[in-house]
């Protein structure tokens, strides 16, 4: 209100071009080192960031990215190497010595608190004062500023994290890592969580960046992003720097390539041919949905045939994962019918909706579907042992030959999952939920953050599934994972099913039902 | 904005606390006429509030504690301690009473320290450490001392004794106190950090806070709290006593005037209103059952059941955070639907 031009604090140094010639990199990473517990998963990493570039960074998970972008974050100490920023060395023993470098991150966790204002959260530990006392107007003020100077006029500094969109706090998120004056921004994944428009949105904050002379480091696995924000992309496998070049120069089949060493037509496996050919199964489908509904949706009207992977698509609060948690019982529908395999079957809690042998592979594996602290093998058998106690004992013996299906990497089946890898993680939570024997598979999300590899077996499993009669339904933020693997595709707005296109349709006709909008949304990607 | 939900689903937490209370109030004054007394004679006010402050003291410095996720279980030992050292350091000397407070207070806030110390820089729980640190009091008097001990000055026991109208000075403290506490948390930059230190502790450190200064704060201010409750005991009883904490069952029932004031129990969320309110629910109840004269076993039943009824309501109220597309029955009202609707031809 009445402190404007006094609020230079927050912004950026853009508009000041050093006038010294052939200036060092902003940041250049030599010979970094660091192994855990004497495994190395970082080796001779080097990395040159210029201003104003906007830097990819890939790899499986499990390549060392995450723990190159801790390394400049402060959070981990290197074992060898050198940072230089603007040709001196430094080394940061904190996070907040990056941040005051002008180095900032932005991580895959959210690290908001959810029951503090937007303000709070971004002036967290450098809250203006005023004599002793928080000068709160100006914190405000601040942040509305700070917020402008990104585009982003919608958030209220005021507001709190709680009742904003994921993709409004990924903006926030983004917000505080530039109110250290950052000079970098590396970003891990910060599309994650996002779909649709709200990429847009980032696409549009880092393009600011860019202009103001940032630079930023991009964590993705999603190559369409990397090509479409990228101006330099460097490749890591297996802790070591195997490709730094124009992005221009690549193109997806040869970024895959470089990070798996396996072309791209491996990406989407082929369908597996029905596997009792002999028996003519009766087609009678395994979900049927009528006019169901609850306080998320509405008119839901359609079915799963047996064999069939229908993918759900749409933007983020769509009602995509609200309609999996209606069929599964999380959260019931509360008018409408719903059949499975024929019967009329209405769960009224998870329970009933795994007795009715169906399976929910949920979006956030950490948070519900995994107990980290517990060995794998507990995993596996959660529900099992709850839900059919008397199969146990069958299940037990049967999990060291599904795990090795899955090609999931152990030590052992006593190894406590919070130690294995996003991937292998997710082949845990898949195991657990074939244990029952499903009927009909409801996938969340199910590579989200998760590496090339673990995708690919995904992909294999789900063909696999298919293939013996089980219906699938999946929920999927990437659209070339929704096109490539399925059947048909359910495409949902604001609670309701927008329409369905069949395999193989194109991004674009996803988005336009997704988005509503009748024309193609301007190409911008 | 949330539009939908019920009226219920729109109140804060500290909105409801203090619906409840007026409810409390209303039925209080009709069950209290019943018996043919006036709940709001100034004698009663001035009773229910002489009743809030020996309990609000020690739920404010609760409440901090516990925003950053930590818990005081050594409060009651505190107070009873602060009363021994107060009535024995005054010994009827009008001329000691500021020694004897300041003495006090120095003790409390000493053990306050301990347990910050411990909670922050060994990493043992709340829970734990200030158990120990209560045990350690409670042997400490119960092996020192048989009885009450020492005596307090006249003029120390009219703090006890008077008000301003139906107000005792006592309450006039203690809510001084509780402002204080609100600058600290919502106008000070160790207030702001306590609450990202109990919300959640990871976020706080990659912050740049120094995560320990907010928790031994906490402590220390909570523990003065109790030496403040412990002088306000030593006051209206006279003398100084090993049990007159424990047995106000000032530990658990400060936690509860703390978690029915809407704060969450885990940290990083709650306000001190919130608790002043649950205090007043206390102390009408405890006025409401002893003019009614009410079996005092039922009186820890009323409020078992309303400490578990407010927490119960707390946590509904966080499972369903999110509005409603469409109401349960059909989706006639919902804007969504008309907007579709709107767009079909």
């Amino acid at each position: 209100m009445e402190n404007p031009g006094r609020t230079g604090e927050a912004s950026i140094p853009g508009g000041r071009p050093q006038g010294s010639a052939d200036p060092p990199p902003l940041l250049e990473v030599r010979g970094l080192t660091k192994s855990f517990f004497g495994i190395p998963v970082l080796e001779d990493a080097h990395l040159t960031l210029h201003r104003g570039q906007v830097h990819g960074l890939v790899g499986e998970n499990g390549a060392g990215k995450s723990t190159l972008m801790k390394v400049l974050a402060g959070v981990y100490q290197p074992d060898a190497g050198t940072v230089l920023l603007d040709g001196r060395e430094v080394s940061f023993s904190h996070p907040t010595k990056a941040h005051e470098a002008g180095l900032s991150s932005v991580f895959q966790e959210f690290n908001l608190l959810p029951d503090r204002t937007v303000a709070e959260n971004i002036y967290l530990g450098r809250e203006p004062r005023r004599g002793v006392l928080v000068n709160k107007a100006l914190m405000n003020a601040k942040t509305a500023e700070l917020l402008e100077s990104l585009g982003i006029t919608a958030i209220r500094p005021t507001a709190q994290v709680r009742t904003l969109t994921v993709a409004e706090q990924q903006v926030v998120e983004i917000a505080k890592a530039v109110s250290y004056d950052a000079r970098i921004v590396s970003m891990d994944e910060p599309t994650a969580a996002l779909a649709g428009a709200e990429v847009e949105l980032l696409y549009q904050i880092v393009s600011r960046l860019r202009e103001r002379g940032t630079a930023i480091l991009y964590v993705s696995h999603r190559l369409r992003e990397l090509f479409d924000l990228c101006d330099v992309i460097t490749v890591l496998k297996d802790g070591r720097v195997v490709s730094t070049g124009p992005a221009s120069e690549l193109d997806d089949t040869r970024l895959v390539r470089l990070m798996v060493g396996r072309p791209i037509s491996a990406f989407f496996p082929d369908k597996l041919p029905p596997a009792d050919s002999g028996a003519d199964v009766p087609a009678q489908p395994i979900l049927e949905l009528h006019d169901a509904g609850n306080g998320q949706l509405d008119g839901i009207s359609f079915s799963v045939q047996p064999g069939e992977i229908v993918g759900l698509a749409g933007l983020q609060g769509s009602g995509r994962t609200e309609l999996l948690h209606a069929i599964f019982g999380a959260a019931p529908f509360t008018r409408g019918t719903m059949k499975v395999e024929g019967r009329d079957v209405a769960p009224k809690s998870p329970r009933e909706g795994v007795r009715a042998r169906m399976a929910l592979i949920t979006e956030d594996r950490k948070a519900e579907g995994l107990s980290l602290n517990q060995s794998i093998l507990n995993n596996a058998l959660t529900v099992i042992r709850s839900v059919f106690p008397r199969r146990t004992g069958t299940a037990r013996t049967e999990i060291p030959g599904v795990f090795s299906s899955l090609e999931v990497v152990a030590r052992d089946l006593d190894q406590e999952v919070q130690y294995l890898s996003g991937g292998n993680q997710q082949k845990v939570v898949l195991a657990k939920w074939l244990a029952i024997r499903p009927r009909l598979v409801l996938l969340d999300e199910p590579t989200r953050g998760i590496d090339v590899g673990a995708k690919v077996a995904v992909y294999r499993l789900m063909r696999k599934l298919a293939a013996e009669g089980k219906a699938i339904l999946m929920v999927s933020s990437e659209l070339p994972e929704v096109i490539g693997m399925s059947d048909r595709i359910l495409v949902m707005r604001d609670g309701r099913l927008a329409g369905e296109l069949p395999a193989g349709t194109s991004e674009e006709a996803v988005l336009q039902l997704g988005t509503g909008a009748r024309t193609a949304p301007g190409g911008g990607t | 904005m949330k539009q939908r939900g019920s009226f219920f689903d729109r109140l804060s937490s500290t909105q409801i606390v203090y619906l409840v209370a007026l409810l409390t109030l209303i039925v209080g004054a009709v069950l209290v006429s019943t018996v043919g007394r006036n709940f709001f004679s100034q004698g009663n006010i001035s009773s229910i509030l002489t009743g809030t402050s020996v309990l609000g003291f020690i739920a404010i410095g609760q409440t901090l504690v516990i925003l950053a996720g930590s818990l005081d279980l050594s409060v009651p030992y505190v107070a009873s301690l602060a009363s021994l050292i107060a009535a024995g350091v005054m010994a009827n000397n009008p001329g000691n009473v500021l020694p004897g407070v300041l003495l006090t207070l120095g003790a409390a806030a000493i053990i306050g320290l301990a347990n910050g110390l411990i909670v922050a820089r060994l990493n043992v729980h709340g829970f734990i450490a200030t158990l120990g640190m209560g045990l350690i009091i409670s042997g400490y008097l119960a092996t020192n001392f048989k009885g009450s001990f020492g005596q307090t000055p006249l003029s120390f026991r009219l703090i006890g004794a008077t008000g301003l109208g139906p107000v005792p000075i006592s309450t006039i403290i203690m809510l001084a106190c509780a402002g204080l506490a609100m600058l600290l948390l919502h106008r000070t930059r160790m207030g702001h950090h306590l609450y990202a230190v109990g919300g959640d502790i990871s976020v706080a450190r990659t912050s740049g806070i120094r995560i320990d200064l907010p928790v031994i704060t906490a402590h220390v201010i909570c523990s003065l709290l109790a030496g403040m409750a412990g002088l306000l005991l030593a006051s209206r009883l006279g003398v100084g006593s090993p049990t007159v904490g424990s047995q106000g069952g000032y530990d658990l029932l400060s936690i509860a005037a703390v978690v029915l004031g809407g704060t969450l129990l885990a940290g990083g969320k709650g306000t001190i209103t919130g608790t002043l309110g649950g205090v007043l629910i206390f102390a009408m109840l405890d006025n409401i059952m002893s003019v009614m004269q009410i079996n005092p076993f039922l009186k820890d039943v009323v409020r078992g059941v309303v400490i578990v009824v407010a927490v119960a309501v707390y946590a509904r109220r966080r499972i369903v955070n999110r509005p409603e597309r469409f109401s349960s029955k059909g989706p006639a009202e919902a804007p969504a639907a008309q907007a579709a609707r709107a767009e079909a031809p």
